[in-house]
């Protein structure tokens, strides 16, 4: 009997048994498996190289470094926009704190500044993307929920007025207390920045801030080479790589070289004024010291650098 | 607590040699004391001292502050100061032939209760007219039609538009020469570069001032919230005009 059942289980010579078929199996899918686990890597080489991927954090970078990376992502940007374009690392300046203030008895809602917005900082051509979102609200009442942006009727409306709205830079900034891996901080002049780089795209910053100024990159932007726009930092406008957050820097470019931002050059009505508030004859100081000034959302206590104000 | 090592304020000790050589050691350590002070300023904010860096160019930085730096100017976008008008003929040379307002005014008898085009049998028609209860004669001066009123009598260049607003819109005009009403562009920082601004009449039409309706531009695609893919909640929006 037990000479039987050892002939029962010796498998006859070159004969497949369950085992080694669940071996082949199990070695098949592994193989698949870890193939799959890879497919990333074999991916990432077009759009990502080895210096990206190790790239520092944008505070940890020595000039040389930063000379090599703006010089890594201009050729980016000839290769896969064909533009010729400039990228400097430009920083900020001691006394200078910047702030903006709108009139909102001036502003028409003509969306002019969320269009100069849209070209300056080189945004995706495809979704309209802009910094700045135009409110559309009921006299008498401030309340942002209720203010819609894509009305499309002649303005200004008699029983309505426009409330352009964009990064408050707040000096307690809710969006740069969430990011889990630093990719956004506060710079000295006041400006809210992120390292497009760092930048995991979790989009908690997008949640946590009170007045909807952030926006994610869903796909790469896709921009006319003529249309993109040469004069790019590297924490403001170059272009911004998918699956990171974005937000106005203040045209930090520009504003940093002593120009104005490109929403305020845009403005028909002359709403906008912008400048540094330890100058004290600078016309923010006038607006702030001689306006009504509000700021939105302050019981929030995110100490916005954005204020508005009304003439009457 | 008062500190045991200073003399109490109360307890002054007679005038004696031992206080005068407390004094001249006083005075003699101030003097030292600024002259060592003013060695350290020379040094760090005396003109000529900053080094350049390689490019030779010097670190605003470094730059002193008692180097008077160059301001730019503030420049205000001027109309030509003495106005002219088409007169729809031409010349040989195909050019329009324009005249000053002088050369058909000069002959005409000023009408001081004129309001508006719409009352003249000839010339300005098809000009809209809604500018308060104002009469012609109210900004334009009936002694001299190349040049603006003054409510004094006097008279203002067209080129300074600015002063003939300002003497009806007070806060208006408060507001524009601070800064906070009017278009700009250029530098915010005028050490490095130009601003230019725009006048009244760039943005207002002066005899219809109240700013146009107009269509707004760049309609908003999607809420931008969403993946662009799961919206369709606009994807009615009629296309707006861009102008």
């Amino acid at each position: 009997m037990s000479d039987a059942m050892n002939q029962d289980v010796t498998p006859p010579t070159g004969a497949t048994t369950r085992r080694t078929a669940l071996k082949a199996v199990g070695a098949t899918l592994g193989a698949a498996a870890f193939a799959q686990a890879l497919a990333p890597l074999t991916e990432w080489t077009p759009n990502l190289s080895v210096a990206e991927f190790l790239q520092k954090h944008y505070r940890e970078l020595t000039r040389e470094q930063m000379a090599e990376i703006l010089t890594r992502l201009e050729n980016e940007a000839r290769e896969r926009y064909g533009a010729e374009v400039s990228i400097e690392d430009v920083p900020p300046a001691d006394g200078v704190q910047f702030a903006y203030a709108l009139n909102l008895s001036i502003c028409i809602g003509c969306r002019k500044c969320a269009e100069a917005c849209h070209r300056e900082n080189n945004h995706d051509r495809s979704t309209q993307q802009s910094y700045i979102r135009v409110l559309e609200m009921e006299k008498g009442s401030i309340d942002l929920e209720k203010g819609t942006a894509d009305y499309d009727h002649p303005v200004p409306q008699k029983d309505k007025f426009y409330m352009p709205v964009q990064c408050q830079q707040c000096d307690r900034p809710p969006c740069v207390s969430v990011c889990p891996v630093e990719a956004t901080w506060k710079e000295k002049d006041g400006i809210v920045v992120v390292d497009y780089n760092w930048c995991i795209g979790c989009r908690y910053c997008e949640a946590a801030c009170p007045y909807h100024a952030r926006r994610f990159n869903w796909s790469r932007p896709q921009i006319p080479k003529e249309e993109v726009n040469p004069v790019q930092a590297y924490l403001s406008n170059r272009i911004r790589p998918q699956g990171v957050m974005e937000k106005c820097t203040f045209c930090l470019h520009r504003t940093r070289n002593g120009r104005l931002p490109a929403c305020l050059e845009a403005c028909p009505t002359g709403a906008r004024v912008f400048g540094n508030l330890l100058d004290p004859k600078s016309e923010i100081r006038w607006v702030l010291e001689n306006k009504r000034v509000f700021v939105l959302k302050e019981e929030l206590g995110t100490r916005p650098r954005f204020y508005y104000f009304f003439d009457e | 607590m008062p500190n045991p090592a200073q003399p109490t304020p109360g307890a002054s000790t007679p005038r004696s040699t031992a206080s005068l050589g407390r004094k001249a050691r006083v005075v003699a350590s101030f003097v030292l004391g600024s002259l060592g002070l003013l060695t350290i300023a020379g040094q760090v904010f005396l003109p000529g001292r900053s080094v350049p860096d390689k490019e030779g160019v010097v670190d605003p930085a470094l730059a002193s502050d008692n180097e008077p730096k160059k301001v730019h100017e503030i420049r205000i976008r001027k109309r030509v100061a003495v106005l002219s008008v088409d007169t729809g003929a031409r010349h040989a040379n195909g050019d329009p032939i324009r005249i000053l307002c002088s050369s058909c005014h000069a002959t005409t008898r000023p009408r001081i209760e004129t309001r508006g085009a719409a009352e003249l049998d000839e010339f300005h028609q098809g000009l809209t007219y809604r500018h308060g209860d104002l009469t012609c004669l109210s900004c334009h001066d009936a002694t001299n039609y190349d040049r603006l009123r003054r409510a004094d009598g006097g008279g203002i260049s067209f080129a300074d538009v600015m002063e003939l607003c300002g003497q009806c819109h007070g806060p208006q005009s408060r507001d524009y020469r601070n800064g906070s009403h009017g278009g700009m562009t250029g530098h915010w920082d005028l050490t490095r570069g130009p601003r230019e601004r725009n006048n009244c009449v760039d943005c207002h039409d002066p005899h219809a001032p109240q700013y146009p309706l107009v269509m707004p531009v760049f309609a908003p695609r999607h809420d931008r919230g969403r993946h662009p893919a799961s919206t369709t909640a606009t994807d009615n929006l009629r296309p707006v005009s861009h102008e």
